[in-house]
């Protein structure tokens, strides 16, 4: 839905300005949009409101899926499934956003500010798109000869009498899924951030050195603020794929660990469709107000 | 902001080495405390590295640079006493006027009210008072330079150095805020050095003009001794409007208002035979550009009144004779 709005916005007085001819221009990419994401939001939207029984689903317009899901929640002072499984995905989503965030935004700041000549840039940038030479599940199992019982991290630990046995807490927990988000995501912060930074005139921070700003001071009052793009589109990208993540949350987590993607992946494969489609928009409503605050959170930093 | 302020600035064999070739070479130069000065020269000449090594933001290969009674040349560029304005006035697009002048205040750590208080103060000064809560976006080239003017002055530097500020704005703004600049730096009586490769910039500004070429100092002058006394063949080409000419081993400088055109040749030794090539008419004056005879010179140029060339108009490709008197001939260093 917030993909529509710009475009709603920009072609609107470009048609007023050159008629028919913008519209055709702007058709493909109209149709494209209609077809592959405004059509399937509607028709996940009005799916959560049929009813379903074992064997079929009935058209209707009901609340019930969404009744059924937040039941039993705030009754017994307990949280229930449905808000322990938000929570905990919250919990993911906001450490592996950290993380990426801290992590991207430096290695774009080392590429983009200390690697002087473009040609290093170029390759250490593609540097960092190697692990997208294998799919998400190889760059996953291959933690798991590393961070298993007797996988290569325990071994040494043992060798070193770090400890005495085999930790388990590092595959197939919080730990390890959080590990794989960090592996698998941090480049969807770099390039946007990089993106940002390569965007700033040098001008501007010898400008603030000659001000008296030392490098943390230029950092936060020159190079942050002016990165702010390329953290919010990165941090979008995060935020998006970890809520609606169920392959490294199941893979990673040993299919012990719930999250709102995995509550979904289930539903659907139980066929009940209007159960897992309103799961769905709830997700969609609560990444759309988490960027929605997010914007918001940029924005205020600046004020202080 | 007293224009008694120790703000003599000296250079000291300063040279600035970038691997093999050498940028700045050893060059000698006293900038006198609340003069304006001009470094000139074409792109390359050393001249913006010079700058950059006054202000700071570029190591010193070799040399000293004083200013008053302190040696700068190490030290960190905030704590100089110098004060940059750049190209393109560098303003912190995310920050409004205000914040943009009150940005070297907030680094010290002077409280938000008080900074934000003297930024306004010197925004009125630069008659920016009503645009302080603007974004640089949102400003107009000149009114920009304001703002970059605003902001180089909270850190009251006893020196103000100027990289091209002017190189941004259109022909008119330019004559405009190049009155300007000299407006403030009378009023405000400290040194100022700008950094240009527009001789009449140089001309208009300066108190003393810097005339560099690859590395090295050719000429230190006023804009009248420089015009009227180029030292060397470099210099009278640079600043332009004058006509170096080539005699018995010797070469002269003329300026190209000093010289006649002749349809009937004199008898004069000041003279040589040319062919008129282009004919430019410039509003107070008519450009004659010649093509010289026997090769002693590229080409000449010579400036006439309107109304004397008016009165009887040359023709290209007019045989003339263009004549100078030995007053007017400047001898250069061969």
């Amino acid at each position: 839905m917030s993909a529509t709005t710009p475009t709603a916005k920009t072609s609107a007085p470009a048609a007023r300005r050159a008629g028919p001819a913008a519209w055709l221009q702007a058709a493909p990419l109209g149709l494209v949009f209609l077809l592959f994401f405004i059509v399937p939001l509607v028709l996940i939207l009005a799916v959560s409101f049929w009813d379903a029984t074992e064997y079929e689903l009935i058209p209707a317009f009901t609340p019930k899926n969404y009744i059924a899901i937040f039941e039993g929640c705030g009754q017994f002072g307990d949280l229930c499934v449905t808000l322990k499984t938000y929570v905990s995905t919250l919990k993911f989503c906001f450490l592996a956003w950290i993380f990426t965030l801290g992590i991207g935004f430096t290695v774009a700041y080392f590429l983009a500010f200390h690697v002087r000549t473009v040609a290093m840039q170029t390759v250490l940038f593609l540097l960092c798109t190697i692990p997208f030479w294998t799919s998400n599940v190889i760059r996953m199992i291959s933690w798991i000869p590393l961070l298993g019982r007797n996988g290569l991290v325990n071994d040494m630990l043992i060798s070193l009498r770090l400890v005495s046995q085999p930790q388990e807490w590092l595959l197939f927990s919080s730990f390890s899924v959080v590990l794989a988000f960090i592996h698998l995501f941090t480049i969807f912060m770099i390039v946007p951030i990089f993106n940002s930074m390569m965007r700033i005139d040098r001008a501007l921070l010898e400008a603030a050195l000659d001000a008296g700003a030392t490098p943390w001071q230029t950092l936060w009052n020159v190079i942050v603020p002016l990165s702010r793009t390329g953290i919010i589109i990165g941090s979008i990208f995060v935020i998006t794929i970890v809520m609606g993540d169920f392959v490294t949350i199941g893979v990673m987590g040993g299919q012990q660990i719930a999250s709102v993607g995995k509550i979904i992946q289930v539903q659907t494969s139980y066929l009940q469709f209007p159960l897992a489609a309103a799961n769905a928009v709830i997700l969609l409503a609560m990444v759309l107000m988490i960027i929605w605050a997010l914007t918001r959170l940029v924005d205020i930093r600046k004020e202080l | 902001m007293q224009p008694s302020r120790q703000s003599e600035l000296e250079l000291i064999k300063l040279t600035k080495r970038y691997g093999n070739t050498t940028a700045v070479d050893a060059i000698d130069l006293r900038i006198p405390s609340g003069s304006y000065c001009c470094l000139l020269g074409p792109s390359g000449c050393g001249k913006t590295s010079t700058l950059r090594m006054i202000a700071g933001h570029e190591d010193v290969s070799d040399g000293d640079i004083l200013l008053g009674s302190r040696n700068i040349t190490v030290l960190p560029a905030a704590a100089r006493g110098t004060a940059m304005m750049f190209q393109s006035y560098a303003l912190f697009p995310h920050l409004t006027a205000q914040e943009n002048v009150a940005f070297s205040l907030k680094m010290r750590g002077v409280p938000k009210a008080e900074r934000l208080k003297r930024a306004h103060d010197l925004l009125e000064r630069v008659a920016m008072g009503s645009y302080a809560q603007r974004k640089p976006a949102e400003l107009s080239g000149g009114q920009q330079q304001r703002v970059a003017l605003a902001r180089a002055l909270i850190t009251e530097p006893s020196v103000l150095l100027l990289d091209e500020p002017l190189s941004a704005l259109d022909p008119f703004l330019r004559i405009r805020m190049r009155a300007e600049l000299k407006r403030w730096q009378l009023e405000l009586g400290f040194t100022f050095v700008h950094v240009t490769h527009s001789q009449e910039e140089a001309m208009a500004l300066a108190d003393q003009v810097v005339v560099m070429n690859g590395g090295r100092i050719e000429q230190v002058a006023t804009p009248h001794e420089l015009f009227n006394a180029p030292a060397s063949e470099f210099v009278a080409r640079f600043m332009g409007g004058h006509n170096v000419v080539k005699r018995n081993d010797q070469t002269i400088a003329i300026r190209a208002d000093r010289m006649q055109l002749l349809r009937t040749p004199g008898q004069s030794s000041h003279a040589l035979n040319a062919t008129v090539r282009g004919i430019e008419y410039q509003g107070t004056y008519v450009l004659v550009s010649l093509d010289a005879e026997a090769n002693a010179s590229d080409d000449l140029s010579v400036m006439l009144q309107e109304a004397e060339f008016f009165n009887a108009p040359f023709e290209v490709g007019t045989s003339v004779q263009v004549a100078w008197s030995a007053t007017d001939a400047h001898q250069l260093p061969a």
